[in-house]
């Protein structure tokens, strides 16, 4: 706790343009080290073109958790529900799919996660409930309930346009997926496969994300930066981010506190709904398929510091370990070399940030990785879907005081309490 | 209505008018789909085989349990959302303990409590310890350790586990170290689990240390408004980690009575999501170990109740989740909507009897 009044600030307040440039200075980092660790293991499907695709189909939903979370906790409101409104997403997705198409089911499911942002706001805004109480109401009430609506309407479907179960609904229209620049695209698979040191792994993101891609996943990256632009270059934005952090003074300066707030809850719902169709676009209904992405989503969002670019980098770190576990063992293997030399990075910035006791921890744990690396063949395959969780509880134990939430985050607010 | 009215009808009306709300929305769900909704409350409020009874009363004990560990922290507004990983956790240790028969007999059975106890507070004072230290939020490090938790069972069970055709489990523990319980009704309707008297002991002792206790005062001071407790010398960060261990502790326990009444292995077997319903019931009992056994009744009762849904009426037993759930969040809205009734009521009281005092010297003047 004591780390907060000397932990220096202005790296993290610094300007736009020295941020954005830092931006491009880690993505190349992050390629080198990949790289790096790839031609030393041999393990090419570590970044190959469609591992790269993999990683972003994954990425997504658990993005759309994280800035859904975003929305909501700039406003001052905890949404630990996003986990029940992801699953409303994803049968109201189901369900337009089938009877519609897939873009319809893509608004269905935001319809439904919005439907869970109005119960949420309603306990919440309205009623002064506790945040994280009606959240976890919300994730039993959700499961609940698309259990039921599963069976009651997918059980007896059986068509061209899906194959229904008591707790499944398969083999639905799937959005349009881009073939790719012509010319580019295959240059860029060429180029990757000769498995060149930095070259290839470059062209291998480029090339996933130039070809056989979804309009969704473009549609979602996007959201990205528009989330950026609405919460931090626009009145609106400005208001609204006023609400989480000091309230009673914005409704002294004539913001609806209210009105924001519940605009707030209700995005965020709507994103964690889109977040449920996209994995319903990707693979289909299945009952309680979100599997904790919901909370995933909100790990990934404090990771990132309560900001859009942070939100990106904590879900894609998961996605990309998620996207791990489904290939072959020895790429499971490299990636304990990848997690000690990311640690022993972290250790360095921290030593040189002259955070000794921070250091010497992650330098411990990058060196237990490294012996583990040495040690052993193969890790269970299980282990890989741990990485995420156990990498967050790690960067969150060594850089929580640099975490800086709303200030008026998870209180509960009435109006006209500023008197 | 005088004050003592008004905080009896304060502590029933919140409960009824919720189980009434959470009774209509599940309703209009299943009117809404189309469900035959007579025929859904029928079954659910039929009255219950001997078979049912011991199966709910089984039930209820364990989520019982699983909720007084959640309600501890809640008690001091630490939200351990982690029961379920500490309870997975601690159970596969406490089979594996109980199954290599380190110890004879009964001794065996104190041992795997103990055990199962110091596995769960380990794992949810890690959470704790990353509080008081490093500032990381409860909430998202006990999400974290729920993960891993369960990933790390599934690793040690598919490594050291008995390979029993098309699943995994530990190794049964012997029949002298078994403990099933107690048949209320003929013996084909089941037993009520011995390790059900934890549930009964955890209850008494939690209501002594809240209620009764140096320590539960200091827990209650600190949930109500921490800078007053900290002015008043209650060392927050060591009633955290406290609360943590004891909840932890508790949670160890919670599938203590199946394992030794029943099912004699972690496999298969092991119920899974009483971490949860925990959080929810314990939402529901406001964290009161008599409010809390009444919530866990309800919700073994409506879970046991709604398992012929599918074989009778037709529609998903999951339905009960819905009720469930809307009781949760009506009861806390109708808590929080009767403490502000009751605030402007007792406001109003003290403003008629400032009035009348105020105006009985003024009669007399004029």
């Amino acid at each position: 706790v004591s780390a907060t009044t000397s932990t220096p600030t202005k790296k993290v307040m610094s300007s736009g343009g020295y941020r954005r440039y830092q931006v491009y200075f880690w993505i190349v980092a992050a390629l080198v080290l990949i790289a790096t660790v790839r031609t030393i293991t041999g393990a090419h499907d570590l970044d190959s073109q469609g591992a790269i695709r993999a990683a972003i189909v994954a990425t997504c939903p658990i993005l759309l958790a994280a800035l859904g979370g975003l929305w909501s906790e700039r406003a001052g409101v905890v949404n630990i529900g996003l986990e029940g409104q992801m699953l409303l997403g994803t049968w109201g997705a189901a369900f337009f799919t089938y009877w519609y198409n897939p873009y319809l089911g893509l608004l269905g499911g935001v319809v439904m996660g919005i439907l869970g942002g109005v119960l949420h706001g309603l306990a919440t805004i309205t009623f002064g409930v506790d945040h994280i109480v009606s959240g976890v109401a919300l994730n039993v009430i959700a499961l609940g309930l698309i259990t039921f609506l599963a069976e009651a309407f997918f059980t007896n479907l059986n068509s061209e346009f899906g194959r229904g179960g008591a707790r499944q609904l398969q083999g639905l229209a799937k959005p349009v997926e881009l073939e790719g620049i012509p010319g580019v695209s295959d240059t860029l698979k060429a180029v990757g496969e000769q498995h060149i040191w930095f070259v290839s792994d470059a062209a291998n993101v480029l090339g996933a994300l130039v070809s056989r891609v979804s309009v969704v996943t473009i549609l979602v990256l996007a959201l990205v930066p528009l989330t950026w632009w609405l919460l931090w270059r626009t009145s609106f934005g400005l208001r609204l981010r006023s609400c989480g952090e000091n309230p009673a003074a914005a409704e002294s300066l004539g913001v609806n506190v209210m009105a924001h707030k519940y605009v707030a809850v209700l995005v965020s719902g709507g994103l964690a709904g889109l977040g449920g169709a996209y994995l319903v676009a990707g693979s289909g209904f299945v009952t309680g398929q979100t599997a904790g992405r919901g909370y995933i989503g909100l790990a990934a969002m404090i990771f990132g510091n309560w900001r859009p670019l942070g939100a990106l980098t904590g879900s894609a770190m998961f996605g990309y370990t998620d996207m791990l576990t489904f290939r072959e063992e020895s790429t499971i293997h490299a990636l304990l070399l990848l997690v000690a030399i990311g640690l022993a990075i972290f250790a360095i910035i921290k030593w040189r940030g002259g955070l000794v006791k921070a250091a010497s921890w992650s330098g411990a744990a990058a060196i237990a990785f490294l012996a583990w690396y040495l040690l052993v063949d193969s890790v269970p395959r299980e282990f890989a879907s741990m990485t995420p969780y156990v990498l967050t509880l790690l960067v969150l134990t060594f850089a929580a005081q640099q975490l800086r939430m709303p200030k008026a985050d998870g209180q509960i607010y009435r109006k006209g309490a500023v008197g | 209505m005088n004050a003592t009215m008004r905080k009896v009808v304060g502590a029933f009306a919140a409960p009824v008018v919720a189980l009434l709300v959470a009774v209509l929305v599940t309703s209009l769900v299943l009117t809404l789909a189309g469900a035959p909704v007579g025929e859904f409350w029928t079954t659910m409020l039929s009255p219950p085989k001997p078979r049912n009874w011991v199966n709910i009363m089984n039930q209820a004990s364990m989520i019982f349990l699983s909720a007084m560990a959640a309600a501890i922290g809640f008690r001091m507004n630490l939200f351990n959302i982690g029961v379920e990983g500490q309870y997975t956790l601690a159970s596969y240790a406490a089979a594996v303990f109980a199954g290599a028969a380190l110890l004879p007999g009964m001794l065996n059975i104190l041992g795997t409590i103990f055990v199962a106890m110091a596995v769960g507070a380990a794992w949810a004072g890690l959470a704790g310890l990353l509080k008081v230290t490093r500032g990381v939020s409860e909430v998202i490090s006990t999400i974290m350790l729920n993960a891993i938790a369960i990933t790390l069972v599934g690793i040690a069970l598919n490594k050291y586990g008995e390979d029993i055709g098309n699943s995994v489990r530990t190794t049964p523990i012997d029949e002298g170290s078994m403990l099933s319980g107690w048949s209320p009704f003929a013996d084909r309707d089941g037993a009520l689990w011995t390790l059900n008297l934890l549930a009964v002991s955890v209850g008494l002792g939690m209501w002594f240390l809240i209620n009764r206790t140096r320590f539960g005062f200091d827990l209650r001071a600190a949930g109500q408004n921490e800078s007053a407790a900290v002015a008043s010398g209650v060392k927050v960060n060591r009633m955290v980690v406290s609360a943590m261990l004891i909840s932890g502790a508790i949670a160890g326990l919670i599938w203590l009575p199946a394992l030794f009444g029943d099912a004699s292995y972690y496999g298969s077997t092991f119920q899974k999501g009483l971490g949860f319903i925990g959080i929810a019931v314990a939402l529901l009992g406001r964290n009161r170990p008599v409010g809390v056994a009444v919530g866990a009744l309800l919700f073994a009762w409506l879970n046991e109740q709604a398992n012929p849904l599918g074989l009778l009426v037709g529609i998903s037993p999951s339905v009960v989740q819905i009720t469930q759930g809307f009781v949760v969040l009506a009861v806390v809205i109708a808590y929080e909507l009767v403490r502000r009734w009751l605030a402007t009521a007792e406001q109003r009281a003290l403003k008629d009897e400032l009035e009348t005092r105020h105006s009985k010297p003024r009669e007399v003047v004029t």
